[in-house]
């Protein structure tokens, strides 16, 4: 069969159509995005009808993906790493239900943070879950596992978890397909008190769950994903390799031909049997992980008493950051002859709000109307609009984790610093910061909230926002003073004015709402571009 | 047959489309392919940078391994600085002379220039101006591809295939005047090499 030329976001995609997925739920993030992309863009998805709008955040798709699962039909939901800590209730306690259709929970990690808050491995999570986790080393892999995710997930009745990482999501290579599996027909689970997790039914339903576990190192060390080679040229040292790190190893050998064994790991939990057979043979393990040292401090313990272990723990390879090549070379003592360095007179290009953007204008009405106040009572939320962080706006003071904003302002409020200011994108809004905003009318707390609406979710390229529209309602409804709640338009011309309406809202004593609202340029080009190309053909026709 | 190429630019500048030609073309010689892109936040008028590897044997990892990239192409001058570490040292550089300027403490272009000549090997090209000779100051990147082509060790006529099967949605001038492009940037090249 041809070879398809696919992104591991779309190898993945792919798979999943081609596994018999009757649905997707995913809220878009760096970088997973691409997934739910493809399968909305996907002419073979919409002929097979299979499901694919964006959820209001990671735990509602979890719980829409879980509720497919539970009617027997396979569901995939998707999402960045730090996406499971939000989904995470309805991620750990599916495990305790388990699943009824195949049902992957796919999760991807941003080593080295290209564009996240922190670098946490979703490999933790599996395995606190205590469900299967496979790891791709490549893309191939990638869609390979997929189709073997489904049919465990069925057979052990779990979820099973696919951890992918930046590089391998967002690198285009050759794809072989597999032939196409039929969707499931519906059926509801033969025990239906299975997904009541009544503490009676809790307690059995996570026993059975231990009873797995040995079944499922057994999958593992069946599978073909973990494989043991006994290259013996060189037993003093003994290698495991995890995901992407496996190819990062074979790189740095003439032929890919590794000359210490080898131990590739891609699914989780690992028989402790494969370990050993790899610990016995050799005098010193090098553990190489694209992410946390999971394996490695397994292995090693926490007193370290047996054969040196190396790995991120001693040192052989940095703490923190992403592997690579190079990396790898330097922990098993290859030489690296290295290029130049970069010229002191290259100076950084940091990522920066476009010209022309709207939170641009609304940041320079905050900054203008917080003018007289001393400084630091932003805080902010994630977007495009934390951009304004950066000269030379410098207008927020925080960015933690989606919602946070509001909800952190009216914790200062309390504390005493008074106006607090929220900044909030309108997809962040909906996805977690409704909930924040009915405790601070609750506690009619003394703080502005800016919900800066672009109509998109633009930071990730431009989803749809399921706050599209529903704003005002949504503040009116969980009960923000109509008189409080202002639209304006963040354009220079207006700057006076919103200079104005920001001022009079801060000395505000309660909840006020202001609504900056103009369209993302990006996506209003795009739209226009589609627009404009939807007419040529219409004309041609 | 072993090519490994960075691609470097300021994100919205479309390095990807230099990327898909080339990708296209190694795929239709039958070359083994590996192209890591950056997505996400660094594509809001950030660096960017994309691994494209070309080889005629399995390709094992995404990234290339600093200090050994044969090429480093880029669309912005002192962006084709910005991934020096990662040239072999027997390693091209080929870039446009246009400068990106978002940031407030951009040096001196003609300073970036000196640093570039100063590398042992490099084409440096005025890509704006022949792509505007050639029909549209769009096509620059295009321009860049040509200069770049007598060394990516590809089949002109599959570079050329390539660049035609990208634009092909957009009709025969806009292939015809890319293609013009693609040949001025190439005869320019051959001329400095
Ligand atoms: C829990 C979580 N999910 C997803 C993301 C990825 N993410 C970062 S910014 C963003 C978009 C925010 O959109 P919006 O609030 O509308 O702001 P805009 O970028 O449009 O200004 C997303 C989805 C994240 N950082 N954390
Ligand atoms: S993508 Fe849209 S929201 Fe983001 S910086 Fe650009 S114009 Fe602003």
């Amino acid at each position: 069969m041809e070879k398809l030329l696919l992104l591991g976001d779309e190898a993945i995609a792919q798979a999943a159509i081609d596994a018999g997925l009757s649905g997707i739920y995913a809220y878009p993030g760096t970088p997973s995005t691409e997934i739910m992309e493809y399968i909305q863009a996907s002419p073979e998805a919409k002929e097979l009808n299979i499901r694919s709008l964006w959820s209001a955040n990671e735990k509602t798709a979890m719980e829409a993906a879980l509720g497919m699962s539970y009617a027997g039909k396979r569901a995939m939901v998707c999402m960045k790493h730090v996406g499971l800590n939000v989904a995470a209730d309805a991620f750990i306690n599916s495990a305790i239900t388990g699943a009824n259709g195949g049902l992957i929970v796919v999760s991807a990690d941003d080593p080295s943070m290209h564009s996240s808050q922190n670098e946490q491995d979703s490999r933790f999570y599996g395995k606190f879950a205590l469900i299967p986790v496979l790891e791709p080393s490549n893309q191939q892999e990638a869609y390979d596992m997929v189709h073997y995710g489904f049919q465990i997930s069925e057979q052990m009745r779990v979820p099973v978890m696919l951890r992918i990482t930046t590089r391998l999501a967002h690198s285009r290579t050759g794809i072989a397909r597999r032939p196409v599996r039929t969707q499931n027909k519906m059926s509801l689970p033969s025990n239906l008190k299975q997904f009541i997790l009544l503490p009676a039914i809790a307690r059995k339903q996570y026993r059975e769950l231990l009873g797995k576990q040995e079944h499922l190192e057994m999958l593992s060390a069946d599978s073909g994903f973990n494989q043991f080679f006994d290259y013996p040229e060189n037993r003093k040292l003994g290698i495991i390799a995890c995901g992407l790190a496996y190819n990062y190893l074979i790189e740095n050998f003439e032929g890919h031909k590794v000359t210490h064994p080898v131990l590739k790991v891609g699914q989780y939990p690992v028989m402790p049997a494969m370990v050993n057979e790899l610990y016995e043979k050799c005098d010193e393990i090098l553990v190489l992980e694209d992410g946390y040292p999971i394996i490695e401090e397994l292995i090693r313990g926490m007193l370290n008493k047996g054969k040196k272990v190396m790995g991120r723990l001693d040192g052989t390879l940095p703490r923190d950051g992403e592997l690579n090549p190079v990396i790898v070379a330097k922990a098993l003592g290859i030489e690296v002859t290295p290029g130049n360095s970069v010229p002191a007179i290259v100076k950084n290009r940091p990522p920066r709000l476009c010209d022309g953007c709207g939170h641009n204008d609304a940041f320079l009405a905050l900054n203008e109307a917080l003018h007289d106040y001393s400084r630091g009572r932003v805080f902010s939320d994630i977007g495009c609009y934390t951009l304004s962080a950066l000269e030379p706006l410098e207008a927020i003071n925080s960015c933690v984790d989606m919602g946070a904003s509001i909800t952190m302002a009216m914790g200062a409020a309390d504390a005493g610093l008074v106006p607090a200011v929220a900044a909030i994108g309108d997809s962040t809004f909906t996805h977690s910061g409704m909930t924040s905003l009915l405790d601070a009318i609750n506690n009619n707390a003394p703080i502005t909230v800016l919900i800066l609406d672009n109509s998109t979710t633009g930071m990730t390229g431009g989803q749809t926002s399921s706050a599209y529209g529903k704003i005002e309602a949504i503040c009116k409804g969980l009960g923000v003073s109509e008189e409080h709640i202002h639209v304006i338009k963040p354009m220079p011309k207006y700057h006076d004015e919103n200079v104005d309406i920001l001022r009079k809202e801060l000395a505000y004593q309660g909840v006020s709402v202001i609504i900056p609202r103009r369209e993302c340029i990006q996506t209003l080009g795009r739209k226009l571009r589609q627009k404009a190309k939807a007419k040529e053909m219409e004309v041609q026709n | 047959m072993k090519k490994d190429i960075i691609l470097a630019g300021v994100g919205g500048q479309g390095i990807l489309s230099i990327a898909a030609c080339i990708g296209m073309a190694a795929l239709d010689e039958g070359l083994h392919l590996k192209q890591a892109e950056v997505h996400g936040m660094s594509q809001r008028g950030g660096a960017v940078q994309s691994h494209l590897r070309l080889s005629s044997d399995p390709i094992a990892s995404d990234l290339i391994p600093e200090g050994s990239a044969d090429l480093i192409i880029s669309v912005e001058p002192m962006e084709s600085l910005r991934y020096l570490p990662m040239l072999s040292r027997s390693g091209w550089i080929i870039t446009s002379i246009n400068p990106f300027i978002n940031i407030p403490s951009y040096p001196v272009i003609e300073l970036v220039l000196k640093e570039i000549w100063n590398q042992p090997h490099y084409i440096t090209i005025d890509a704006d101006a022949i792509a505007k000779e050639s029909g549209s100051v769009k096509a620059a990147n295009m321009v860049i591809l040509g200069a770049a082509a007598p060394l990516l060790g590809l089949k002109p006529s599959s570079v050329e295939k390539a660049v035609e099967n990208l634009f092909a949605s957009k009709g025969k001038d806009v292939v015809s005047l890319n293609i013009k492009a693609l040949n001025e940037g190439r005869s320019y090249a051959l001329k400095h090499l």
